[in-house]
């Protein structure tokens, strides 16, 4: 299987803590990533350094054959031409219209004519199910409303490789099922590599071909979904059991909790 | 050992409040310098400049602050006045309340007055918008479109500053100077004539060059600060405000600093 996106060693500080502690991974091209862990544990921060907002302290990330670890940031930009990021809250530019922000990667990147611009945004606002909303605000909209909107601007430059910051979160489960079934449209017409951020059970067995799994700033996990199901290793299980994370503490250690120090 | 440790205490806690201030510099330059790259060098490489929003952001800036500093430079005018017959009675030179608010008015109090307004009307906007952008990770989606955040954002700001700024400029002194010219007509009895021949004769085009020299100065200072605040936010909301406070006061307190600065230059050097 060919990789859209490989990582190799990935190390990475906010100041002093170790926030990812050597991770290697493979993103497999045309299939969708799901990329699964708890609260705190490193998600955004990987798929910050995945579409190269971060530059990581240590390791390589291929993408398409090219590190983009030591780029600068006029190769990094050609990079960025061939992705698209659905960011957790959609990030919508919030001065201008739906249909400007959709059309702001085209008219920034490309020289095709207004009246073309205008019928490209058009198709992907049709696309994500948005069609007669090219004039609204974002404020205008609602959460779900946003995210399509979003995706539809993640898709204006026609990317190879698509990512999701936990799609789902903040909405109800019936419009974060209806943004399930539209990244899985996505990958069967386009089949564009998709990488989703999540912690949603119900949303990872629904989509997710490939699964890597992340705890405290490690892999504790990659493979596919069956195996994942499979897994014997306690805290996999903890997760998909929903299980509270069980700590053992000595009465020292809760005078110590209280007392603050 | 114990000898040296108020020494070790003073100088660290010296140290800690001194680097981060070095660590600021040296952002902000950095700032400045990006700013500079993509106003002047990228156009040359055939980036376009956003002329649309540069005009949109001249009016939110300049057109919109024209009243109030309309209001302000004609009280000042009226004030400069007023204050200086009180001396110039004593000494029966009554004429050269036109001099001095001529010439206060076109070197100093046009160009800082109007900084000051701006600054607290478009300076906090500044560090405000692109705060709370930040938060909301507009700006992460602009780097990830490839779209560099501060020729996107700042650029059109600053030509918008660079444009307005001398131009309100220039309305704050004639209407400063109308403001003062009404009140030696009226209350201090000057004859209008005279007062308008008398302005004409103290005030020389050095004079109103200087206090545009300076307003151009003060916009890439304002820029610039609101610009550098609001990308400092990291966390959420709360932030934004405490940022765009900050603004208003560092770009009030360089404004001052600068002023005194190019004052002292022209000084000697006119
Ligand atoms: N800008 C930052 N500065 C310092 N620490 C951060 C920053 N962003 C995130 N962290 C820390 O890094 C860890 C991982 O964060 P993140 O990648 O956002 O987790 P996740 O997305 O999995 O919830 C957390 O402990 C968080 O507190
Ligand atoms: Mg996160």
């Amino acid at each position: 299987m060919e990789n859209a996106i490989e990582v190799r060693n990935l190390r990475t500080h906010y100041g002093n803590i170790e926030i990812l502690k050597g991770i290697s991974l493979n993103v497999p091209k045309g299939l969708i990533t799901a990329i699964l862990g708890g609260s705190g544990c490193g998600k955004s921060t990987l798929l910050k350094h995945l579409i190269g907002l971060l530059k990581p302290t240590e390791g390589n990330i291929i993408i398409n054959g090219r590190d983009i670890a030591g780029m600068n940031e006029r190769d990094m930009d050609e990079v960025r031409k061939k992705i698209g990021v659905l960011f957790q809250g959609a990030a919508l530019l919030n001065s201008m219209t739906v249909g400007d922000n959709v059309a702001l990667p085209l008219r920034e990147h490309t020289r095709l004519e207004g009246s073309t611009i205008q019928i490209m945004v058009r198709m992907k606002l049709d696309l994500v199910g948005l069609s007669g909303f090219d004039k609204f605000y974002p404020s205008q909209l609602s959460g779900g409303m946003k995210k399509r909107a979003g995706l539809a601007r993640a898709l204006a430059m026609d990317p190879e490789i698509l990512f999701f910051d936990e799609p789902s979160a903040g909405l109800d489960p019936i419009t974060a099922a209806g943004i399930d079934e539209l990244i899985l449209r996505l990958k069967d017409i386009f089949r564009i590599t998709i990488i989703v951020v999540t912690h949603e059970l119900a949303s990872l067995f629904r989509i997710a071909d490939h699964v890597i799994m992340l705890d405290r700033g490690e892999k504790v996990f990659e493979g596919e979904l069956d195996e994942l199901r499979a897994s014997d290793n306690p805290r996999i299980r903890c997760f998909l059991e929903r299980q509270a994370e069980e700590r053992e503490y000595t009465p020292e250690d809760y005078f110590r909790i209280i007392a603050g120090d | 050992m114990e000898l040296t440790r108020p020494f070790n205490v003073f100088f660290g806690s010296v140290g800690r409040k001194v680097l981060p201030l070095f660590r600021e510099i040296n952002q902000m330059s950095r700032l400045i310098n990006d700013i500079f790259y993509w106003t002047v060098v990228s156009p040359l490489t055939g980036k376009r400049i956003r002329w649309k929003a540069a005009i949109s952001e001249a009016v939110k800036a300049g057109y919109n602050s024209i009243p109030i500093v309309a209001v302000i430079s004609l009280f000042v005018g009226i004030i400069m006045a007023l204050q200086s017959a009180y001396q110039l009675k004593k000494v029966g030179a009554m004429i050269y309340v036109a001099n001095l608010v001529g010439v206060s008015i076109t070197r100093e109090l046009g160009p800082i007055l109007t900084a000051i307004i701006v600054s607290g009307r478009s300076g906090s906007a500044y560090a405000a918008e692109i705060g709370s952008m930040k938060v909301a990770e507009e700006i992460d989606a602009l780097k990830t479109m490839g779209i560099n955040p501060i020729r996107f954002l700042v650029v059109p700001k600053l030509i918008a500053l660079v444009v307005m700024l001398p131009a309100l400029t220039i309305i704050a002194d004639f209407i400063g100077i109308l403001g003062g010219f009404l009140l030696s007509i009226t209350i201090l009895e000057l004859h209008p004539i005279n007062y308008i021949q008398q302005t004409e004769n103290a005030l020389m085009i050095k004079d109103v060059i200087t206090g545009l020299v300076k307003a151009g100065a003060f916009a890439v200072v304002i820029t610039a600060v609101g610009a550098f605040e609001g990308f400092k936010v990291e966390g959420g909301a709360e932030e934004v405000g405490r940022r765009t406070t900050a603004s208003v006061v560092l770009s009030i307190f360089l404004v001052i600093a600068f002023d005194c600065f190019f004052t002292a230059l022209f000084y000697f050097f006119t």
